[in-house]
């Protein structure tokens, strides 16, 4: 077991349901800062964006984060340089786009995430089938590659991800892109149920979870929720790194 | 299954090292449902005589092979055009829509999603909608809703939907974007008419299948008037629907395949290998894998990737790209309309803009173009870049 998988499990273990906040690396601009934050807030993990140009499983608000960062000039190498100078204690997850890792070449980008600190990536548009040579390149590192689970995959195929899922399984709570939702979709608990009776990795929830009551009824079934557009939402609307700390210290609260 | 053209089926979603299935994993299922959707239908006879009877009855087709004898004269070769531009809606891009939409029917679609570049695309796909009683969203950017604003009102007479797609260069990538997030929230319900041989798998091996009755037909008339296959064919590549769909019918002949991308859009003339809405090919990108803007005159042709299945061309050296920029596409697209009588789309200029500038090695040869599309939809921005309209004149590369 590599060691992102290890830390959650053994975090659950602990009776804890896992927060992992997502942050878009490059916005805004003291966004380094807001890591250390959300760490002391309580995230247990924190999922880092590398903005890409086109990114399709992305809604208007973290379309709007990584726009601004790639307009800022933003690189995937200062991103990763970033992060390799911070000191945290929660695991770094890199959620990015295939084409980032496919032209810095599979190896370097291991090499790279390694040297930076990550220990786990999200990739998106590299599904099941397209992600074994990856999987492999960033296990030799020891960097876990985490799936996507979705509720429109079958049966046949949740049990597939789950088994080449690593670290743990992200579970995607509704069929659309990444964005706020003002209620919980019936589909975030139903993924939750069919991942978590098909696999003992951590499942967590992601896409659509919005509040911390959101949060905490999906952690009645799931192990953890990942959210995203409504941390990133309120430094869009405040300019300030401090709601989004405050907002994953209050999800923390509800989880506890 | 057998291919309908000369062309190979691809290999577990790929041709060569090219293409791919790289979508979220929401969407993942629905590629295969279509996959298997497809497979069935084009091995189903009575799928295939409907979608011809439609293909004529209603789309216009065959479409005629017209020999171009000033033009010809003037260059010193023998040009033939594939008229695409008299099918129904006035491109090419018909004969993709209608097998699609019978697919979409077959499968209990209800409603449709699609992008758009010069709105060719989607006038098709808002009159197959219209025609089978699908609702209809396409997506455009907010750049081409300008440049084209006649396909736009055309697509909204057919009870369409037109959104505006207003990220990122506002043109017809981040139309498919837009496209593709509404197909990631819909995919239940909706069918995704992709315009292009481009996308997951299977994508860009279906829309290639319906379009290889332009190369079909093109190879029979060529044999009856020429005795064999033409020395060249041309055609543009932005995707490259129309391109794949001539050169299904002429791959390992003794033809010269030649894909005319524009200057500012080369995927394969000045791209790298990359991956973008679903599949491996060569992408115009900065060295960390941003997808570029492209640039050109033509809405249409304004993408930074390209189909599949081209890359695996070129990579093979079963055909060669080349590009051409905006003012040589304009001069030709005013010289076959007083040569020929026949306004072109700027797309297929192109193409011609190519044989022009290599009139001297073509010499004596004959050149069919595939004349994908007609000039109707480009003429009031053609005239405003002619009066130095400076709106007009920024849609040019720079």
């Amino acid at each position: 077991m590599n060691p992102l998988e290890q830390h959650l499990t053994d975090l659950r273990a602990g009776g804890r349901k896992l927060l992992v906040p997502y942050i878009t690396g490059g916005y805004p601009e003291n966004w380094t800062e807001l890591v250390g934050g959300l760490a002391e807030a309580g995230a247990d993990a924190i999922e880092i964006g590398i903005p890409f140009s086109d990114p399709v499983m992305d809604g208007p608000t973290i379309q709007e984060s990584s726009s601004k960062a790639l307009d800022a000039g933003v690189t995937p190498q200062e991103v990763l340089a970033a992060l390799s100078q911070l000191d945290v204690d929660v695991p770094l997850i890199a959620m990015t786009y295939y084409n980032i890792c496919f032209q810095m070449g599979h190896e370097n980008f291991a090499k790279e995430l390694a040297k930076a600190g990550v220990t786990g990536t999200i990739l998106p548009d590299l599904s099941l089938e397209e992600s074994h040579e990856w999987t492999k390149q960033a296990n030799a590192r020891d960097i876990d590659s985490i799936l996507l689970a979705a509720p429109t995959s079958s049966d046949e195929r949740l049990k597939q991800i789950v088994q080449a899922s690593q670290g743990f399984v992200y579970s995607v709570g509704l069929v659309g892109t990444t964005g706020e939702r003002s209620e919980l979709a019936q589909s975030a608990m139903d993924i939750a149920r069919r991942v978590k009776s098909s696999t003992d990795k951590p499942v967590l929830v992601g896409v659509g979870i919005s509040s911390p009551e959101q949060a905490q009824e999906v952690c009645e079934v799931a192990d953890g929720v990942i959210v995203g557009s409504a941390v990133i939402r309120r430094i869009l609307d405040t300019g300030s790194i401090d709601g989004a700390i405050e907002f994953v210290a209050d999800i923390r609260k509800a989880l506890d | 299954m057998t291919s309908s053209g000369n062309l190979s089926n691809p290999v577990d979603g790929r041709f060569g090292e090219f293409g791919g299935r790289f979508v979220p994993e929401t969407l993942v299922p629905a590629c295969m449902e279509l996959e298997d959707a497809f497979n069935e239908a084009w091995a189903d006879p009575s799928f295939r005589s409907e979608f011809e009877a439609l293909l004529s009855n209603y789309g216009g087709r065959p479409s005629e092979i017209t020999e171009c004898y000033s033009l010809s004269e003037e260059l010193g070769l023998r040009l033939l055009l594939k008229r695409e531009d008299l099918n129904h809606t006035g491109s090419h891009k018909i004969n993709n829509v209608l097998g699609q939409t019978l697919l979409a029917k077959r499968m209990g679609k209800k409603r449709i999603v699609a992008e758009t570049g010069a709105g060719q695309h989607g006038v098709a796909t808002a009159t197959a909608a219209a025609y089978f009683g699908l609702e209809c969203v396409v997506y455009m950017g907010e750049v081409d809703i300008e440049r084209q604003a006649l396909n736009v009102f055309r697509m909204e007479l057919l009870g369409a939907e037109v959104r505006p797609a207003v990220s990122g260069s506002k043109t017809l990538k981040d139309a498919v974007n837009e496209a593709m997030r509404d197909w990631v929230g819909s995919v239940e319900t909706t069918y995704y008419c992709l315009g292009s041989c481009m996308g997951p798998h299977p994508y860009p091996h279906m829309v290639r299948e319906f379009h290889s009755v332009i190369g079909n037909e093109a190879s029979a008339q060529c044999k009856q008037l020429l005795g064999g296959d033409p020395d060249y064919v041309v055609a543009c590549v932005g995707g490259g629907s129309n391109a794949i769909g001539i050169f299904s019918g002429f791959v390992g002949t003794d033809a010269q395949l030649v894909g005319v991308e524009p200057e500012g859009g080369a995927a394969i003339g000045s791209g790298e290998p990359g991956v973008v809405h679903g599949s491996k090919s060569f992408l115009m990108q900065d060295a960390a894998g941003q997808v570029l803007e492209a640039h050109s005159v033509s809405a249409g042709l304004d993408y930074p990737g390209v189909g599949p299945e081209h890359a695996y061309l070129a990579e093979s050296g079963q055909a060669k790209y080349e590009s051409v920029n905006d003012t040589e596409v304009l001069a030709a697209f005013e010289r076959l309309a007083q040569t020929e009588g026949i306004i072109p789309a700027l797309e297929p200029a192109h193409g011609l803009a190519w044989i022009i500038r290599q009139a001297e090695e073509l010499k004596g040869q004959t050149v069919l173009l595939n004349l994908s599309g007609r000039g109707d939809k480009d003429v009031a921005q053609v005239q405003a870049i002619k009066a130095g309209d400076p709106q007009a004149l920024a849609t040019m590369r720079k």
